[in-house]
């Protein structure tokens, strides 16, 4: 074999590699990651479907955030492939509002064009903030903060929104008003999302499917097919609620 | 049944509240039920009327009590009417007018150089690490240089004209406002930087939306040291070699004796320092809105 040839042949695997195979949803293969010493991530294998949630569901530090970030691509895997939509949006768990613009600059930030401040307008009032377009960041409270969060990543319109424990800083109250407002907004806006939490609750009332995370790996995987109500309260909710709590090492033996 | 109920209570809970130390209460009440509004108006605007302005002017009215008794010798201090009416003179003699004119052409121009080169740097050096290797430490060992050791250095490179006293008014001016727009620039929290970007930000929005106006609050910091400074430039390098402005008068009243015109001088130069401070202010008041400050009462 000549240089040219292996020159070429390198090239067709490089391309390979870069080419995408899937057109929706993620597909996270063989994914590594790690902090000098550690392995965070260790060989991580995930995928979503178009317009399915996901919920990863996992104790603090077990690596949640890091897969999040990954898939955002705001950081670099250290091994394996990951494959997400270029439109994705990502929710932190602070609203991270910049305190010097108006709600609807702070909607409009990734947008280009006449319309940004129409599109803004709807995605504000999607989530129940019409009206709200002139206040400043410090003059709203937590949950109508992280709303403005939720319709500047709405408002692109993305195939991909990450939330990366959205409403653990919130009340309770507060949250089961937003774990509703994310279901209402699941039928306008059609995008797959995976929400990262450690809240049990949370999990049960959002998910299509329910990922437990251990030793840096997928564990076991619980899809939820259950009725709003029944996800209220019902045996198969507690049953769920067990096997999850079981997964995360919390099991009551009673 | 109200009447049963009050009869009760003092049975059951004053006695053992009586035998006790009394308990530390609050009781708060809409901050208009102590006294009418009007009257509350009324009291806020006779409270502190002069503002910032209460201590200098106190100290003016002492000042002049001190002199006209006889205190205070006119030789040493002139009493504030004296010295308010030495500046009318000299403004009538056509001598004040042209030498103040000359005096903020001076700061005005030698702030505009300073700003302008501390700001292209500022901005060159926060975004970008080249522009730190360049421009950081060449600033920091300018800034531990003091402004008045520059001066005979300055005389003998640039001569006794213009340019050095401009000269001198931009490095004071130029220094600190690198050093502060700089810092400013670094310490945007990076979590919104980031924000930005996953948001679909290019760089000019970053750039313009989240890097200018998060440094914006430092910026102020930097362009109320480098007016200050810049003041102070300016006495010096009029002081030292000037045939006309506001140093020159100075030193020509020092020279003949005339206290009086001594002072005229330094109440022109702190009123120069006090209005910078007040354009600084106008400043933060209207480009940090977004900021709710502490409001003293």
């Amino acid at each position: 074999m000549t240089t040219d040839e292996r020159l070429r042949e390198e090239q067709t695997i490089k391309a390979a590699a870069t080419n995408p195979r899937q057109q929706t949803g993620v597909l996270v293969e063989r994914v590594v990651r790690t902090f000098g010493e550690r392995t965070v991530l260790d060989h991580l294998d995930l995928v979503i479907d178009d317009e399915e949630l996901v919920v990863l569901l996992g104790p603090s530090g077990c690596g949640k955030s890091t897969l999040l970030r990954l898939l955002a691509g705001l950081d670099r895997p250290d091994g394996g492939r990951i494959e997400v939509p270029a439109k994705r949006a990502i929710v932190f768990q602070g609203d991270r509002l910049l305190p010097w613009q108006r709600v609807l600059r702070n909607v409009t930030l990734g947008l280009h064009g006449p319309d940004a401040d129409q599109k803004a307008r709807k995605a504000l009032a999607d989530v129940h903030l019409a009206g709200r377009e002139r206040a400043w960041p410090k003059q709203l409270s937590g949950g109508e903060a992280q709303r403005v969060a939720l319709a500047r990543a709405l408002v692109a319109e993305p195939e991909l929104i990450l939330l990366d424990e959205p409403f653990a800083a919130l009340d309770a109250i507060t949250r089961v008003r937003m774990h509703d407002l994310v279901r209402e907004l699941r039928r306008t806006h059609h995008a797959s999302m995976l929400l990262v939490t450690h809240d049990v609750d949370e999990a049960i009332a959002l998910a299509d499917r329910v990922v437990v995370m251990s030793n840096g790996r997928i564990g076991n995987a619980h899809p939820v097919q259950l009725s709003a109500a029944d996800r209220a309260a019902s045996v198969a909710r507690e049953e769920l609620r067990m096997a999850l709590l079981a997964d995360l090492g919390l099991a009551n033996p009673h | 049944m109200t009447n049963l109920s009050v009869a009760t209570r003092p049975d059951a809970r004053s006695a053992p509240a009586a035998a006790g130390p009394p308990h530390a209460r609050d009781v708060f009440l809409p901050a208009d039920s102590r006294r009418t509004a009007s009257w509350a108006g009324l009291w806020r605007r006779l409270h502190w009327p002069l503002g910032i302005y209460t201590t200098p002017v106190l100290l003016l009215a002492l000042w002049e009590v001190l002199g006209r008794v006889g205190v205070l010798p006119a030789l040493y201090a002139p009493v504030p009417t004296d010295i308010a009416s030495t500046a009318v003179q000299l403004w009538n003699a056509g001598v004040l007018g042209p030498d103040l004119a000359i005096s903020l052409q001076r700061a005005g121009l030698g702030l505009v150089l300073g700003l302008s080169v501390g700001i292209v740097a500022g901005v060159l050096g926060g975004f970008l690490r080249r522009g730190e290797y360049l421009f950081n430490g060449l600033a920091q060992i300018l800034n531990t240089i003091p402004l008045l050791a520059v001066l005979p250095l300055m005389i003998v490179w640039f001569g006794i004209d213009e340019l050095t006293k401009v000269l001198l008014i931009a490095f004071g001016a130029g220094v600190p406002m690198y050093l502060n727009l700089f810092a400013a620039i670094r310490g945007v929290d990076h979590r919104l930087i980031e924000m930005a970007r996953a948001t679909g930000a290019g760089r000019w929005r970053v750039v313009g939306w989240v890097l200018l106006p998060g440094a914006l609050p430092g910026f102020l910091v930097g362009l109320r040291f480098s007016l200050a400074y810049s003041v102070l430039g300016l006495v010096a390098a009029e002081t030292v070699n000037a045939d006309q402005g506001l140093g020159f008068l100075v030193t020509q009243a020092q020279t003949y004796l005339q206290t009086n015109q001594v002072f005229v001088g330094l109440v022109i130069y702190s009123i120069l320092g006090l209005l910078a401070d007040q354009i600084v202010r106008i400043l933060e008041r209207v480009l940090l809105r977004w900021r709710p400050s502490y409001e003293a009462t």
